[in-house]
C-alpha cells in the first residue's frame, strides 16, 4: 500500500465527515443557531469572555488539543499492524472525536461557557463534581509520568536533539521578553524565533550529545528523568509569561510546520508502507489488540482532554454559536491529521518488513523513536533534507510538545494539590504544592525501574483515563440532549463503545499488572476501574432522570409542579 | 487598491491575529497577576488610612483618590463586607 493513497483516503474521510456529518450534527442533534447570543457577546469582560475570530480560535483550540500524545498513541498502536490503527483514527475523529469536541463547545456555550466541572455539577449531580476532579488528577499524573519517559527515549535514542530541546528554553525566554519587555513586533518576533530554533536544530545535529554511563551517580535516562522534572517544576512556578506563555506560543506555530513538513514529504516522496495491514505474527506479551487499540490510541481518536479545552475556555470566546462546527469538530480533525501523520511515518519509513519487525520487537517498543526514525526517512526522501537532521527535526518537535504538555501539567496539578489541601482546611505555599506533585510524579516514573520504564507502561492507563473523561462528557451531553427531549442516540453509541472498551481494558490490564507484581500500577488501576464504573452508574442514573422529567426548554431547569424553575444554576 | 496596501493589510491583520493568538490564552492568569499587584498597591496607598505607620504617606496621600474608586472592589474581594476605612464609607 502506498502511503500516499493511504495519506488521501484517510484525508478524504475526515473532510466528508467535517462537510457531511458534522453539518448534519449541526442541523439535527445540536441545533445551532447563529441568532444566538453567546456567551461571549452575553458577558464580555475583555479577560474571559472576548469574542474571536473564528480561524484564531480554531488555531487556539488546536494547538491546546494537540501535542505528543497523537503521536505517541498511534506509534505505538501500529504494531498491531497499520490498518486498525488507521481505521480507529478516522472514523474515531469522524464519529467520537469530532462530535464530542463540537458537543462540549456547544453545551459550555448554553451554559454561560462554564468548565465540563461545573456541568458535570449540574447534569449529573453533586458528586459529579468531585468525581471529575479525580478522573482529572489522575489523568495530569499519568501524563507527567508518561512524557517524563517519552522524552527521555527521545533525547537517548536521538543524542543530536538535546542542544535544541534544552536550547529552545532559552528562545523561549527570550522571546517572552522580547514581547513584554520590548514590545517588539509579534511577526517579526515569530520569524526571529522560528530561525533561532532552526539554527538550534542544525547546531545540536551538528554536536550531538551522548550521556557518560553515570552523570551524578546515576545512569543517563536517571538522569534526565530528574532533570525533567527539575524543569518542570521551575517552569511552572514562573510567571506564566516569562516561559509558559512563549513556549506554548512556538509550540503552536511549530506544529503547523512539522505537520506541513510531513505532508509535503509524503506527497513528494510517496513511501511503500512496509508493515502489514494486519500484524499476525505480533511480538511476544503484545496484549489483545481489542480492546487495548482502543485505550492506546486517545488522542487522534477521541480524547476526554478536548473537552476541557472546549468548555471553560473556547466557549467563553466563540463568537458565534455557528462557529462551533468549524473550532470543535475541524480542531479534532487537524488532531486526526497528526495521528494519521504519525501513522504514516511509522510504517512507511522502513525500507524491508524485517527492518519495521526489528524496530517493533515487542510492545512499547518503537513508539515515538518509530516515529522520528521512519518519519526522518521520509522527510530525507521527500524534501531532500539529510536522514539526522530531519530526525533531529522530527525528534525535537515530539519533545517539545511533551515537555509543554509537562510543565503545563505540573502547573494545573499544583492547582489540583491547593485546592483539595483547602477543602481539608490548611494552606498550602506554591512550592510545597509542586514539590508534593514533583514526589509524586517521579515516584510513578520510577515505579517499576530506574529507567523510567514504569512510565511507558502507563501509556495505555492514561489512555483509558482519557476515554474515561470522554465518557463522562458524552454522558453531560446526552444529558443536555435528553432534558431537551431531543434523540441522544449519535452520542450514546460512542459513550457506551469507549466505557465498555476502557472497562475491558482495565480488566485486561489488572491480569497484567499482576503477573508482573507492578502494584503501585495495579492499585492505579483498580482505583480508575472503580472510577469507570462510577462514572456509568451516575451516567445511567441522571439519563434516566432526564428521560423521565419535564424541563424548561430553554434552560434546561427541571420544571417542578406547582412551582416555576427550579434546580442549580452553579456560578464560577 | 494598490498592491502594496493589499500587502501591508495583510500583514497588519495577519500580526494582529498572532498577537490574539498569543494573549488570549494567558489573559486571565496575567489580568490576575495585575489584579494581585493592585492589591498591594492599594493596601500600601491605604496604610495609613488603616492605622499602619506608614512612612512615605506624604506622597501615598495624594494617590488616594485614584484608589478610592477601587475600594470597594477590593475590600470585598479581600472578605469584608463593610469598608474598614472610616473616611471612605462605599456600602
Amino acid at each position: 500500500m502506498n502511503s500516499l493513497v493511504l495519506a488521501i483516503i484517510g484525508i478524504a474521510m475526515m473532510l466528508a465527515g467535517y462537510f457531511v456529518y458534522s453539518k448534519y450534527l449541526a442541523r439535527r442533534v445540536y441545533r445551532l443557531n447563529a441568532e444566538f447570543r453567546t456567551p461571549s457577546h452575553e458577558l464580555t469582560d475583555g479577560v474571559d469572555y472576548v469574542p474571536t475570530n473564528k480561524f484564531v480560535l480554531w488555531g487556539h483550540h488546536f494547538t491546546s488539543v494537540a501535542g505528543a500524545a497523537p503521536i505517541v498513541g498511534p506509534a505505538v498502536a501500529v504494531i498491531w499492524g497499520w490498518l486498525p490503527a488507521f481505521l480507529w483514527v478516522t472514523l474515531g475523529t469522524v464519529f467520537f472525536a469530532g462530535m464530542h469536541d463540537m458537543g462540549a463547545l456547544w453545551a459550555s456555550v448554553r451554559n454561560k461557557g462554564q468548565s465540563m466541572g461545573m456541568l458535570s455539577g449540574r447534569y449529573i449531580g453533586a458528586r459529579g463534581r468531585n468525581l471529575f476532579l479525580v478522573v482529572i488528577f489522575l489523568l495530569l499524573l499519568m501524563v507527567v509520568a508518561a512524557f517524563a519517559t517519552v522524552i527521555t527515549n527521545l533525547l537517548i535514542s536521538t543524542p543530536t536533539s538535546v542542544i535544541p530541546v534544552w536550547g529552545a528554553i532559552a528562545v523561549a525566554a527570550v522571546i517572552g521578553q522580547m514581547i513584554y519587555r520590548w514590545k517588539m513586533n509579534l511577526l517579526l518576533t515569530t520569524v526571529i524565533g522560528v530561525v533561532a530554533l532552526y539554527s538550534l536544530i542544525l547546531v545540536g545535529d551538528r554536536f550531538p550529545v551522548v550521556l557518560p554511563e553515570t552523570v551524578l551517580g546515576m545512569t543517563p535516562a536517571t538522569f534526565w528523568i530528574v532533570a525533567l522534572f527539575v524543569y518542570a517544576g521551575v517552569a511552572s512556578l514562573l510567571p506564566v509569561w516569562v516561559l509558559l506563555q512563549p513556549r506554548d506560543y512556538i509550540n503552536g506555530v511549530q506544529l503547523f510546520i512539522g505537520l506541513g513538513i510531513l505532508y509535503l514529504s509524503v506527497l513528494f516522496a510517496s513511501p511503500t508502507i512496509v508493515a502489514p495491514a494486519v500484524n499476525h505474527a505480533v511480538p511476544e506479551g503484545t496484549p489483545s489488540i481489542v480492546p487495548l487499540l482502543f485505550v492506546t490510541i486517545a488522542c487522534g481518536a477521541i480524547s476526554g482532554f478536548h473537552g476541557m479545552v472546549s468548555s471553560g475556555t473556547s466557549a467563553k470566546q466563540l463568537d458565534k454559536e455557528t462557529d462551533g462546527r468549524f473550532v470543535g469538530y475541524f480542531g479534532a480533525v487537524g488532531e486526526g491529521l497528526l495521528a494519521l501523520g504519525a501513522i504514516i511515518a511509522a510504517t512507511a519509513g522502513y525500507q524491508t518488513l524485517a527492518d519495521w519487525e526489528a524496530v517493533y520487537s515487542a510492545f512499547n517498543e518503537g513508539g515515538v523513536a518509530a516515529f522520528v526514525e521512519g518519519g526522518g526517512a521520509i522527510v530525507n526522501a521527500g524534501l531532500g533534507i539529510p536522514v539526522s537532521l530531519s530526525a533531529t527535526i522530527l525528534a525535537t518537535m515530539a519533545v517539545l510538545f511533551a515537555a509543554t504538555t509537562m510543565d503545563t501539567a505540573v502547573r494545573l496539578q499544583r492547582f489540583v494539590v491547593q485546592e483539595a489541601a483547602e477543602i481539608m482546611g490548611f494552606r498550602v505555599r506554591n512550592v510545597v504544592a509542586t514539590l508534593i506533585v514533583l514526589v509524586v510524579g517521579v515516584g510513578l516514573t520510577f515505579s517499576a525501574g530506574a529507567d523510567g520504564s514504569g512510565g511507558l507502561l502507563i501509556w495505555p492507563l492514561f489512555g483509558t483515563t482519557n476515554q474515561l473523561l470522554a465518557s463522562l462528557t458524552l454522558a453531560i451531553i446526552a444529558v443536555v440532549l435528553l432534558r431537551k427531549k431531543r434523540n441522544p442516540v449519535l452520542v450514546l453509541i460512542p459513550l457506551v463503545f469507549v466505557l465498555v472498551m476502557s472497562v475491558y481494558a482495565l480488566v485486561v490490564q489488572i491480569g497484567t499488572f499482576y503477573a508482573d507484581g507492578n502494584w503501585l500500577l495495579l492499585g492505579l488501576d483498580l482505583v480508575i476501574l472503580v472510577a469507570s464504573l462510577w462514572v456509568a452508574l451516575e451516567a445511567a442514573i441522571a439519563m434516566q432522570a432526564a428521560r423521565k422529567g419535564a424541563f424548561d426548554p430553554e434552560t434546561d431547569d427541571p420544571v417542578l409542579a406547582g412551582s416555576g424553575r427550579g434546580g442549580t444554576v452553579g456560578s464560577d | 487598491m494598490t498592491t502594496r496596501t493589499t500587502v501591508t493589510d495583510g500583514l497588519r491583520s495577519l500580526s494582529a491575529g498572532l498577537r490574539e493568538f498569543y494573549e488570549a490564552p494567558y489573559r486571565r492568569t496575567l489580568s490576575r497577576a495585575r489584579r494581585d499587584e493592585d492589591d498591594l498597591f492599594t493596601v500600601v496607598v491605604l496604610a495609613e488610612a488603616l492605622g499602619v505607620p506608614n512612612p512615605a504617606s506624604y506622597y501615598t496621600v495624594e494617590l488616594l483618590p485614584l484608589v478610592a474608586d477601587r475600594v470597594h472592589e477590593w475590600h470585598t474581594r479581600m472578605g469584608m463586607e463593610r469598608s474598614p476605612l472610616d473616611g471612605i464609607s462605599c456600602c
